[in-house]
């Protein structure tokens, strides 16, 4: 019967898509129909092919493990993708003549740009979210996932809205809103598929058996509940036409500045925080095989970061329009979050003490150490920058943008590598992986990269921000743009270049990872690093 | 009164005050006496469940634990 159902609405949509794709009032709007009609029409006939078959038994005593291994495919897939934009976008501004005529208008930077972040962000990271609170609140709660199918729903409808991003912003369809850059559409659709993820998650603990809810489910409780507010708020938005992808937004002026600014530095704090501190809390004890170092300290740092980090986000506009009151107080808990940050880094790397040899034998575990440090250096760097004397320099150069990829590649990027290659032997039963030696590779690669990366960008960064502020003795500008410009030529290359290794290194690990899963049992892996004892 | 007014004198007084009791209060019941056991047990939760979700067969369930990997 709830077969039928699905049949009956999955038909209609097919319909209903087909009919708004021919109305159509632009381009990016028709590709999203026609998205639509296509994963409605796959899902419709993956079902009718099924109708009738005995119903799959769910087995209460296993755990639900499909969704994290798709979800892991999907987290080194997107990551190549937006890795590799990135690289594109970074040579972009070196050699403009990258900017291709005959792509103009689709695949400049101004297109790719949101591609990039979107990508690495939503995609990459979202899916490692997605798929390692999956894997955590199972084994957390010892109960299997709450919901049944609903979480192959959660998987592929966020899928759907990865690509419904993707091709909005090539094909121009934006509101503008950095970091919330998809139009109504699809944010009605990843508000339903949101909504679905937090049941299947809040479900799972509401069912567990086990009689404490460990703090890395706190952590991904508040990335999802806070993650669903902040979308909400930003978005809202009055759409022009049903037909269309132009909508026009409720917000407007300093109102919509602050609301956009709450909305992008708290996608920082609970998407690319709070969610992956769930991860750390969880991956690092694991890895090391010895719990967290203080789990007092850790509900502390959970604590002190969400009353902490929610009002931060006015720092992203010191000078402007912003009353001085809120500016200040954006910068005084900017500065504030400095304390509970440390706290969780020092929690993390204090779990390894006692068991420091694993630095040298285990790369997976070296990749998590170096997260966590990025983590606290990003942690350090972003209060600095957020007091006002400093962001009068560093504001609007590339030194922000340095800082965004310490954490997002540092601690972003390393810590989802180390749970990739924790989670993926684990979740196809494999008794080790491929290569220790290709992690440590990608280890190095990657680290080497970020270090071009950052460095680079602290250079042209506070460069570029002295130069604007050079005047001369009758108080005039030295420096026109286009000098600065000019002057970040060499920087530019280096970024590139960094970005590059850090490419090299998530392909080497998707190879890996790959082999991991299809080489195999007789295969004699390479595993010299972590079966030699230290000498 | 203007609703703005009203909402901003209560947001600057009791709801502050709120907030501050709670999270002083949160910090004050993390360090309550007897509390190192059940977080000690807790960080160990990670260490078991591995493979397959608790049984309901076991009965014992909160009696039966995983030894700390280290003593703390």
């Amino acid at each position: 019967m709830w077969d039928y159902i699905k049949l009956a609405v999955l038909g209609l949509v097919v319909v209903v898509a087909a009919i708004a794709a021919s109305l159509a009032r632009d381009l990016p709007y028709l590709v999203h129909m026609l998205v639509i009609m296509l994963a409605s029409a796959i899902t419709f006939f993956w079902i009718i092919r099924r109708v009738g078959e005995p119903a799959l038994v769910e087995n209460p005593n296993e755990y639900m493990d499909g969704p994290i291994r798709f979800g892991v495919i999907a987290t080194a897939f997107w990551g190549v993708v937006g890795f590799l934009v990135g690289v594109v976008i970074a040579f972009q501004l070196a050699w403009p003549e990258l900017n291709f005529q005959w792509a103009e208008g689709y695949l400049n930077f101004g297109r790719l740009r949101p591609l990039h972040t979107s990508a690495v962000i939503f995609a990459f990271g979202g899916n490692a979210l997605i798929a390692s609170a999956f894997y955590v609140v199972q084994r957390t709660s010892a109960a299997r996932l709450w919901g049944g199918g609903l979480s192959w729903f959660v998987f592929w409808g966020y899928q759907v809205f990865i690509v419904m991003a993707a091709t909005g912003y090539v094909l121009g369809s934006t509101q503008g809103n950095e970091y919330a850059e998809p139009e109504w559409l699809t944010d009605l659709w990843l508000t339903i598929v949101w909504v679905a993820f937090l049941l299947v998650f809040m479900g799972t603990i509401i069912k567990r058996r086990e009689p404490h809810i460990y703090v890395a489910n706190w952590f991904y409780m508040a990335f999802i509940v806070t993650v669903a507010m902040l979308h909400i708020v930003n978005n809202l938005a009055i759409p022009v036409s049903a037909f269309g992808s132009r909508s026009v937004p409720v917000w407007s002026g300093v109102q919509s500045a602050m609301i956009q600014w709450w909305y992008g530095h708290n996608a920082v704090g609970f998407f690319l925080t709070a969610g992956f501190l769930g991860m750390m809390y969880y991956f690092i004890p694991k890895q090391a095989e010895r719990p967290v170092y203080s789990y007092k300290l850790s509900i502390m740092h959970f604590w002190a970061l969400i009353f902490l980090y929610i009002w931060a986000g006015p720092h992203h506009l010191h000078y402007t329009a912003l009353p001085d009151w809120a500016q200040t107080l954006g910068m005084t808990f900017s500065i504030m979050l400095w304390m509970p940050s440390w706290g969780g880094m020092i929690n993390g790397l204090m779990t390894l003490s006692g068991a420091w040899d694993k630095l040298r034998t285990d790369p997976i575990i070296r990749m998590m150490v170096v997260a966590v440090g990025f983590y606290g250096m990003a942690t350090f760097e972003g209060p600095m920058m957020s007091i006002k004397a400093v962001n009068s320099l560093s504001h609007y150069t590339d030194w922000t943008i340095g800082h965004v990829h310490s954490g997002a590649l540092g601690w972003n990027g390393m810590i989802t590598f180390g749970m990739l290659y924790y989670l993926v032997p684990r979740l196809w039963q494999r008794e080790r992986l491929y290569s220790l030696r290709l992690v440590s590779w990608h280890f190095w690669l990657a680290t080497i990269g970020i270090v071009l990366y950052a460095a680079s960008m602290w250079v042209t960064g506070i460069m570029e921000g002295l130069m604007w502020r050079e005047v001369d003795a009758q108080g005039f500008l030295v420096n026109s743009f286009a000098d600065t410009v000019a002057a970040k030529f060499p920087m530019y290359v280096v970024r590139g270049l960094g970005g590059t290794l850090f490419l090299l290194g998530a392909i080497i690990m998707c190879y890996n990872l790959w082999k991991t899963v299809t080489s195999t049992a007789e295969r004699s892996p390479a595993r010299a690093a972590g079966a030699v004892p230290a000498e | 009164m203007e609703t703005y007014t009203w909402l901003r004198a209560f947001a600057d007084s009791w709801h502050l005050l709120f907030m501050f009791c709670f999270f002083i209060g949160v910090f004050i019941y993390i360090l309550r006496p007897g509390a190192s056991k059940v977080h000690d047990e807790t960080a160990n939760m990670i260490f078991r469940n591995d493979d397959k979700p608790e049984g309901d067969d076991t009965g014992t369930r909160k009696g039966r634990h995983s030894e700390p990997k280290e003593a703390r």
